[in-house]
């Protein structure tokens, strides 16, 4: 009776097929490997034996607890400076006297799409004690004494490349948000007028709760974001992610480990260990979100 | 256990192959991380060897110099790897020794032009075998600005109290940045630092040799001394320091900002393609005057046979060839700060590079102590890797708390060689 529609096959096939081939194999391959141990040049499925490794002995447990603190701040920075500034300058844009929206959405959109390399060279060129244009423009407004090196400095490299980052990609969650609030009916917000909500009040009280999903959605996104994150930190401070490694996140560590650095030789197995490890936080993160705050998020019909 | 049986029969085949048809040329490629030296190879070392070797051909093929273990490791298990093999000194390549990928060149000729000091580096820890011929070591200390010291009126320090009162001098003139250091690339400050004034607190070999037997950890006072020293350093280093890279370093010298620049001599040639004004350089500083000096002769750089070589027997010539004075003086004189460890006289052009060598004849001489990078929080806790030092296990473990401080930072010891 049921026939199969082979025309839906036929147009599923590449992206399936492509899809399977560069992201579904490699992850799961990436899992396994994670289970082998290189020993007497021969591979061996050794178990949980490198996760036992990773956490048990101190050299290897140090160093991922210190990856993954670092990567939580990084997080951190980003949800309490990049998202708020994103949605203050969506809301902005979005008023309707503003003049000059479009030629403020473009400028700020820009660095988005610049390569990592092209900003972490940058910043770390202005930033320079010694030839950056930082401590001159500093000084040029009688701030030079503010100026700090920065990104040598063990406690505030790790938040200065943050804040790169962020300025980077500050875009992202205005245009979305920017999105959202230009899709809410002037219905809406005419019908808070007439009750007296205006001005402030109209944001907090109306368009902050239509636009709750799309912040969310831009959380989760900048939680994968930054758990995958490794091109500024490397581009920035090197696969040593120093001062000390003060800037080493998980991708970083990772890549250390998988195709080794200088004298350290690289290491598949241990690298895939890591790499799981990432899959698992980011992961259980996304499901938190999924099945703990989206589905109870009060959705409104516009 | 197959696969080796499998390519020994293979490598034995090709090389009866290869000695049948001796009439066809012999290719032999080198694998090295000094792709700074690319055109004098090409240009001076291999046609001179080729010249009086015909039927060998000899091509060098480096890679970079922060991936080489890396590649060169991949490359040896794949079975793809070069003929010969440019080694590091000590654990990576004992390591590759250990696995079977270096062949034992105990019995080459060419070996009896080196001192043990000079092999040390390439041999197994008993001194049995050795399994690369040295090339060349580079010498840790001091180059400065003689144009500054001129200026500023100070005279070449040789205790420590003299050092520190000449960079006071220098900061109080005010026209100079007493000293170019950095700490970002973090090697810098260990090599530079540490390696450098190391040795006279430890009293170099003697401590060294302790070290590896146990006797001494890398936490007693003499191990730990040279921290207190180079934190005070941090007042000299020009603001920012923190920030500055290798590089920044160099350009500062070179471009004479700077007065003073803790060194090797593996800087020489660079310095003098950059340099405008005239150097010199001076020992790392003793504590008390009289104080017998030590200084890091770095063994740095050797050459060993891959031992799954089809062309064993024509990489042997060559490498008898380089344990020659003839190529001693081609690579000392082509880059001068690089000392050829063989016991051939070399007479060398570069004043500087005399200089440095010169310090050979009246201090001790010192195998530098590699602080590898498992030292600070390193994730590679593989024995082979953490090599020597590891042995004393405990001592390894505490050294790791107390990491280099300059001015308030704990910095990482990372190796330098690797970059060098």
């Amino acid at each position: 009776m049921h026939r199969i529609r082979w025309h839906i096959v036929v147009f599923l096939a590449p992206a399936v097929l492509v899809y399977t081939a560069v992201m579904i194999f490699p992850l799961f391959n990436t899992l396994r490997l994670a289970l082998y141990s290189e020993i007497e040049n021969v591979r061996v499925f050794t178990g949980l034996a490198n996760f036992r490794t990773l956490f048990g002995d101190p050299l290897w447990s140090e160093a991922f607890w210190n990856a993954l603190g670092n990567n939580f701040w990084f997080f951190i920075i980003h949800m309490l400076v990049q998202n708020p500034i994103g949605i203050l300058l969506a809301a902005i844009l979005s008023h309707p006297r503003l003049r000059f929206a479009a030629l403020y959405r473009s400028a700020i959109f820009v660095p988005t799409i610049l390569s990592f390399v092209i900003v972490g060279f940058a910043w770390k060129l202005i930033l320079s004690p010694i030839w950056g244009i930082a401590p001159n423009m500093l000084d040029a407004v009688g701030l030079g004494s503010w100026f700090q090196p920065w990104l040598g400095r063990e406690g505030s490299a790790l938040t200065t490349l943050a804040l790169v980052s962020v300025w980077q990609f500050v875009g992202i969650p205005m245009m979305l948000i920017y999105a959202a609030l230009l899709s809410i009916p002037e219905e809406i917000l005419e019908a808070g007028e007439i009750d007296g909500i205006t001005g402030a009040a109209a944001f907090w009280k109306l368009k902050l709760p239509l636009i709750l999903p799309s912040i969310g959605i831009i959380s989760v996104l900048t939680f994968v974001g930054n758990f995958n994150a490794f091109d500024l930190i490397y581009a920035a401070q090197g696969a040593l992610a120093g001062p000390d490694f003060a800037t080493d996140i998980l991708g970083t560590f990772m890549y250390r480990t998988f195709f080794g650095f200088q004298l350290q030789l690289g290491d598949p197995h241990m690298g895939s260990a890591i790499a799981t490890g990432m899959f698992a936080i980011i992961l259980i993160g996304v499901c938190l979100y999924l099945f703990g705050i989206q589905t109870r998020m009060r959705r409104y019909e516009l | 256990m197959h696969t080796k049986l499998t390519r020994l029969l293979i490598s034995t085949a090709l090389v009866t192959a290869a000695t049948g048809v001796s009439a066809q040329d012999v290719t032999l490629t080198i694998e090295s991380w000094r792709n700074d030296d690319l055109t004098l190879w090409q240009d001076v070392i291999i046609p001179a060897f080729e010249a009086q070797n015909p039927g060998i051909k000899v091509k060098f093929t480096p890679s970079a110099p922060a991936e080489y273990n890396a590649v060169l490791n991949s490359k040896l298990d794949a079975g793809s790897a070069g003929d010969l093999i440019t080694c590091r000194p000590f654990d990576a390549s004992l390591a590759l020794f250990d696995d079977g990928k270096l062949a034992d060149l105990t019995d080459l000729g060419g070996m009896a032009n080196f001192s043990d000091v000079a092999k040390s580096a390439w041999q197994t820890d008993d001194g049995s075998a050795t399994f690369c011929v040295p090339m060349a070591s580079v010498i840790h200390g001091f180059i400065y600005n003689k144009d500054a010291f001129a200026e500023v009126g100070v005279e070449v320090p040789t205790t420590e109290d003299e050092f520190f009162a000449v960079l006071d001098a220098i900061e109080a003139d005010g026209n100079y940045t007493p000293m170019a250091m950095g700490t970002n690339d973090q090697w810098e400050a260990a090599t530079m630092g540490y390696n450098n004034i190391g040795p006279n607190y430890w009293k170099g070999e003697e401590g060294r040799l302790a070290l590896i037997a146990g006797e001494q950890k890398l936490t007693d006072p003499q191990w730990v001394e040279p921290y207190a020293t180079l934190a005070r350093w941090g007042d000299y280093l020009g603001s920012g320091f923190e920030a500055q890279t290798y590089p920044d370093s160099q350009n500062i010298f070179t471009l004479g900002r700077a007065a003073i620049y803790p060194a090797g001599s593996w800087e020489i040639t660079g310095f003098n393609a950059q340099a405008d004004f005239e150097m010199g350089a001076f020992k790392p500083p003793v504590k008390a005057a009289g104080d017998t000096c030590y200084i890091s002769d770095h063994t740095d750089i050797a050459m060993g046979l891959n031992a799954a070589s089809p062309n064993a027997e024509a990489a042997r010539t060559f490498l008898d060839w380089m344990g020659t004075s003839e190529f001693a003086s081609i690579y000392a004189n082509a880059l001068p700060g690089f000392f050829s460890l063989s016991s051939h006289e070399i007479a060398m052009e570069d004043p500087l590079a005399q200089e440095f060598v010169s310090w050979r004849g009246d201090v001790r001489i010192d195998d530098p102590v590699d602080l590898p990078d498992p030292l600070a929080r390193h994730p590679e806790p593989r024995k082979r890797d953490l090599g020597r030092l590891r042995r004393g296990d405990q001592g390894h473990q505490d050294a790791r708390r107390s990491r280099c401080r300059i001015a308030g930072g704990p910095r990482q010891l990372v190796r330098a060689a690797a970059i060098v």
